[in-house]
């Protein structure tokens, strides 16, 4: 097999983070090379370089030894390079045929034949191994027959080489089989597919070598057949994790929130859970965290509990109260707070001052004003003493929100919620872009709370954050629990083989002896 | 005998009067279609009826006239894209702009052409071009072979747009940059030169509308004479389900209150013609309520696209 | 009280003088246009200004007559900035204008007996009342069907213009029936005039009193904090559970209240009774009167102050200097124009600057 794709010392700089350093990644032709890592670990970016919608910072792209330089997704599709995005490029209303010919330059540049371009739609699909109608409306397709249109349009465009990103996260395991059966076709026809994903199982499945890609950077590129699913998962979460157990002042104390069964649907098709049969408890004094690869339910999860989201079943017991069968103000009146994931697009109101983003979960209280005013030279003593206890850098109290750095506004939205003394806590990504001293002071503030007998949810993807601060960690993966795990008694390499799918209790019945684990792994 | 052709009289009228609010929803489903929602067609079709009325009048011709107008409409939807495509400004406020824009500009420039005096000036019309033999075919002969030429423009325009957006690349393609503009662009379409190209053509079709008025319908300008047909022509296209045909439709049922009104008085039954006037509007507002959980208008409607 | 008035929640100083600067340049920059246009079909720009300016503030009567032409701008300008602060873009101030005056007017006329006290107040929220259950229709097709309310309330305003055209030429019209106009409204309903000699009347001070209203509740209320919030920022808004649809229904309803009180107050004050056309398109230029005022109480007091004086100038220019006063309303789109043109500049602008410093940031690291 003969190169055919060469990324050279490809770098991305976005605002303030470096999201592909040096990155080298060679493809052959004809084969199925995965993209492993961990969220931000510059998947994605390097493959929407790839595919023109980003133009690297620097570096080179080789196809077929040539260098080539795209400034469109057109100009990639034009050299034979199709991606297949997580949300699908697809419009609804319109059929299969008509999305593949949407800016179609072949042919007759005026006449739209359906029929024709139809029937070859067809025998392409056929010829690998798919079923598509295409005639179907593709707003009435299910989300495995989408996936399928999209690999039929960009193979349809002439797309040599396929990229396809997270695809089996929206499949169920009989679709997903499918599509591998797909992918098979494809590499057996000298198509070559790169597979982005953070599901070991998966890859270790279908792919042929695999690059793992962790913190922007290259860890290294494997054989598949010379790499077992915990060594993978080992490069996958690498580094050294700093154990340094944060001392208890307190023991832990009564159950708080006891979730049982909590599922949630999917809205369109009745096939698949969001959330699927959860229970947990999180008692008084105790971190219970949360991890797992992003989108596996925990912003889910969230919401249910906070009254954004209604679940389809089970309970949420909280003070005698189902916070399930609860409106978003009357959990939150009930002594709960909640960091949001998106302190800019949820936690804060970017175009407001200090002072009103203060108010946001308590402005209709009584000591925030009597009657229907608001009393505002009351908020504002309050954001003064917060500002100051928080150490929030701000010119003033009536700064706008959206002129404050990252790690000031998640210090305004954590300083609302704590000040509101909760018993429960729930924070969803509490660190997330924020550089090292303000992680350490998000940390330090929940300890805190913690310490005070608040029981917290903690829902991150950083894994050091899940090991430093829970004193239990549940993994989540595609809505269900994989295992229940104290920092202490658990490794990284179970942690990574939880959060690509493996339960726990498989992970330990199947394991003989502990696997060695490899000092230089770089 | 008589009451058929009272029948066929009416349907005359009825056709000679949808056909400015035809023009003018053909016109906006163009830029419906591109993404762009714009309320504004009121006051191109003003500035077009006096553009018509000038041209007509300065240069002896009434298709000087229309292609007057029709340059004043292009110029309007050029401002339109600019502000809306190129600079994303609000969709809405830009449109309800251009129709304050169209009423006091038509209205300051006709006093200017044409002074303030009393007495309007009048311009020649379009001929009526009569189709030989069908427009002898009793009842309905005269109501569809015995119009005015751009009477017949807008019915032809009716199947030709229809099978430019459904049947074409360039329509397919049009359609796409309406429903999400994202994927056309990844699909190497230039949203931004859709939008403008959508906007201007379709500006000048519902100049072609505000042209008719003052040089068909009636043979001079009147401040504010399209009274409210611009938004007639917007109920129309959601009447219509963003369908060229179901504009036409629409605009011959909203268009026959006129008709109606004058059966109704024949009949002595006593409905006062201002409720008529609101039938359009209200039908439209029903509408809108029953699509509006379906995914009739383009999905991307309204929505200013930033690249990117 | 006290905590009410304090003005120490001001918004911010660099955004605000940005925004402030973006509309005075805007309006400068459409007002040479206009003087160009002016020039270009023949006439002076220079005496026609004068004129207007002349016709606006030269006289107790002039600035009566601008005090007159403000008071429905107000309170469109109003209507129209309440609906976007909270996300709603509200194009029926026409037609819930047209509703509030022949609320009024039917008050005025109809109900008898009453002293003035009684009856004015009485009559002032019977307009009120007609707009707002005219604006209400919007957000509840909104709210309950999902009918987006820019297409339903400009639906809405031809409605309610046809309506009355109906009600002025059959029930309520003028016995024995010759004019198309209503009787006037009984004495006790009138506003009183505010400057002897001059047409103002007592419309003008109401509208002031809305215009601290609708600061109160917008800035100072937990309902009008609500409303910004949604208006800002949706998901944030959910975050903290308020809910969205109540208060569509109610910037609805309200915002309809405050356009209805635009046309109550035209007929209480100046036209005594109903005619078809009370209104030359104050609620289409409420439009340009918030856009230029920023949605702030005080801008919009400004833009109707300027938008008021071109109406009252412009009869006079007319007259004197020969140019067909419409081409204040081209003016007026012209700002409009140049608003949202120089505010999406400006947002360029902002945006370029933020990357600027971000490239630097990361040059630094």
């Amino acid at each position: 097999m003969s190169v055919i794709l060469e990324m050279e010392n490809i770098c991305k700089q976005f605002p303030g983070v470096l999201a592909n350093d040096c990155v080298c990644l060679s493809v052959k032709e004809g084969e199925v090379h995965a993209l492993l890592g961990e969220n931000g670990a510059g998947k994605s970016t390097l493959m929407n370089i790839l595919c023109g919608l980003y133009k690297p910072t620097s570096g080179e792209i080789h196809l077929e030894g040539e260098l080539v330089r795209f400034n469109s997704a057109r100009d990639a599709m034009e050299r034979g390079i199709g991606m297949v995005h997580q949300h699908f490029m697809l419009i609804p209303t319109m059929t299969v045929t008509e999305n593949c010919l949407i800016g179609d330059k072949e042919g007759n540049a005026i006449k739209l034949d359906r029929k024709e371009a139809g029937q070859r739609l067809k025998e392409l699909a056929e010829r690998y191994g798919m079923e598509i109608d295409p005639d179907a409306i593709v707003g009435t397709l299910s989300v495995g027959e989408m996936q399928r249109v999209e690999i039929v349009k960009a193979l349809f465009r002439g797309a040599k080489i396929l990229i396809l990103d997270e695809p089996t996260a929206v499949l169920t395991p009989q679709e997903a089989r499918a599509l591998f059966k797909m992918i098979r076709a494809l590499t057996d026809n000298q198509f070559t597919v790169i597979f982005i994903s953070h599901k070991l199982d998966e890859v270790k499945e279908i792919s042929d070598r695999v690059t793992v890609l962790r913190q922007g950077s290259v860890v290294g590129t494997y054989d598949i057949d010379q790499c077992s699913v915990e060594e993978l998962a080992r490069l996958m979460v690498g580094r050294e994790i700093r154990f340094d157990v944060i001392e208890r002042r307190q023991a832990v104390g009564d159950t708080l929130l006891e979730v049982n069964n909590l599922s949630l649907h999917r809205q369109q098709s009745s096939e698949g859970k969001l959330l699927d049969d959860l229970s947990f408890e999180v008692r008084e004094g105790e971190v219970l965290g949360i991890a797992g690869v992003d989108g596996n339910g925990q912003a889910e999860l969230v919401e249910c509990l906070t009254g954004i989201l209604r679940a389809s079943s089970g309970e949420a017991l909280y003070q005698g109260n189902d916070l399930l069968k609860l409106s978003t103000r009357d959990i939150m009146s009930k002594d709960v707070s909640h960091i949001p994931q998106d302190r800019q697009k949820t936690g804060l109101v970017m175009p407001m001052t200090l002072v009103e983003n203060f108010a946001l979960q308590d402005y209709y209280k009584k000591d925030f004003g009597k009657g229907i005013f608001l009393d505002w030279i009351g908020v504002e003593d309050r954001s003064a003493k917060l500002i100051k206890d928080f150490s929030v850098k701000t010119p003033s109290t009536y700064e706008l929100a959206q002129n404050l750095s990252g790690g000031n506004q998640q210090k305004v939205v954590a300083a609302r919620e704590i000040s509101r003394e909760p018993k429960l806590l729930i924070a969803m990504h509490p660190t997330r872009g924020l550089d090292v001293g303000a992680v350490e002071y998000i940390h330090n503030q929940l300890i805190d709370q913690r310490d005070k007998g608040v029981g917290i949810l903690l829902v991150s993807t950083e894994m050091e954050e899940i090991m430093r601060l829970s004193d239990r960690i549940i993994v989540l993966y595609e809505g269900r629990a994989m295992g229940c795990v104290r920092p202490s008694e658990t490794t990284i390499e179970e942690m990574g083989l939880m959060m690509g799918g493996r339960k726990l209790d498989d992970i330990r019945k199947g394991r003989v002896k502990e696997a060695p684990v490899e000092e230089n792994i770089m | 005998m008589d009451l058929l052709q009272t029948i066929g009289g009416y349907l005359f009228t009825d056709i000679r009067m949808a056909a400015p609010v035809l023009l003018a929803g053909l016109g906006l489903l163009l830029m419906n279609w591109s993404g762009l929602l714009n309320i504004g067609a009121e006051g191109i079709m003003l500035i077009a009826a006096l553009a018509a009325v000038a041209g007509s009048h300065f240069f002896g011709s009434v298709w000087m006239g229309l292609l007057l107008a029709m340059l004043a409409g292009a110029v309007f939807g050029l401002l339109f894209a600019v502000l809306t495509v190129t600079l994303r400004a609000n969709q809405t406020v830009v449109g309800a702009a251009l129709n304050i824009l169209g009423l006091s500009l038509s209205t300051t420039l006709n006093r200017v052409f044409f002074g303030i005096e009393t007495t309007v000036t009048k311009v020649d019309a379009y001929k009526v071009l009569e189709i030989p033999l069908l427009s002898k075919i009793p009842v309905i002969g005269r109501a569809f072979f015995a119009q005015m030429p751009i009477v017949y423009i807008a019915f032809i325009l009716v199947p030709v747009i229809h099978y430019f957006l459904f049947k074409t690349k360039p329509g397919l393609n049009l359609r796409s940059v309406g429903e999400n503009p994202r994927v056309a662009d990844t699909l190497g379409i230039n949203v931004y030169r859709t939008q403008y190209l959508a906007t201007i053509v379709g500006s000048m079709i519902i100049a072609a509308g505000g042209a008719f008025l003052s040089t068909g319908l009636l043979n001079f300008f009147a401040e504010d004479m399209v009274a409210g047909r611009g938004y007639i022509a917007l109920a129309a296209v959601i009447f219509g389900k963003y369908r060229p045909t179901g504009i036409m439709v629409a605009a011959m049922i909203f268009m026959a209150g006129n008709v109606v009104s004058n059966v109704l008085q024949v009949a002595g039954v006593g409905i006062p013609y201002t409720f008529l006037t609101m039938i359009p509007y209200v039908l439209t507002i029903i509408a809108l309520t029953i699509f509006a959980s379906r995914a009739v208008a383009p999905a991307s409607l309204g929505k200013p696209y930033k690249r990117g | 009280m006290k905590a009410l008035i304090t003005t120490k929640m001001k918004t911010q100083g660099k955004a605000g003088a940005q925004q402030i600067l973006v509309s005075f340049s805007a309006t400068v920059f459409a007002l040479a246009l206009g003087m160009l246009l002016i020039y270009a079909i023949g006439f002076d720009p220079f005496s026609a200004s004068v004129a207007m300016v002349d016709g606006a503030f030269g006289s107790k009567n002039a600035f009566g007559e601008t005090l007159v032409k403000m008071t429905p701008l107000i309170f469109t300008g109003m209507s129209y900035a309440l609906a976007s602060r909270c996300g709603l873009t509200n194009l029926g101030m026409e037609g819930q204008l047209y509703m509030g005056a022949l609320t009024g007017t039917a008050t005025g006329i109809y109900v008898s007996g009453l002293p003035a006290v009684l009856h004015l107040p009485l009559t002032i929220l019977a307009g009120f009342l007609g707009g707002a259950l005219w604006g209400l229709i919007a957000g509840a097709l909104k709210v309950r069907f999902g009918a987006s309310e820019i297409i339903t309330t400009v639906m809405l305003n031809t409605i309610a213009i046809s309506f009355i055209d109906y009600m002025v030429n059959g029930p309520m019209i003028e016995p024995p029936g010759i004019n198309c106009q209503t009787q006037p409204v009984r004495s006790s309903a009138q506003l009183p005039n505010l400057l002897s000699g001059t047409r103002a009347h007592w419309g003008f001070v109401i509208a002031i009193a809305f215009v601290v209203l609708f600061w109160l509740f917008l800035w100072r209320s937990k309902r009008g904090y609500e409303v910004r919030v949604a208006g800002l920022n949706l998901s944030a808004a959910r975050y903290s559970g308020i809910h969205t649809d109540k208060n569509i229904l109610l910037v609805m309803f309200l915002a309809g209240g405050l356009a209805g009180l635009a046309g109550c107050n035209e007929i209480l004050g100046i036209q005594i009774r109903m005619i078809p056309e009370i209104s030359p398109g104050y609620g289409f230029d409420g439009i340009a009167v918030s856009l230029i005022g920023n949605n702030t109480p005080f801008g919009i007091v400004i833009g109707a102050l300027l938008f008021g004086a071109f109406r009252a100038g412009g009869n006079r220019m007319q007259i004197r200097a020969k140019v067909p006063n419409a081409i204040v309303s081209v003016v007026q789109a012209l700002v409009i124009f140049a608003v949202v043109a120089s505010q999406m500049l400006l947002d360029k602008w902002n945006e370029y600057q933020m990357k600027k410093i971000h490239r630097q940031e990361s040059e630094e690291a």
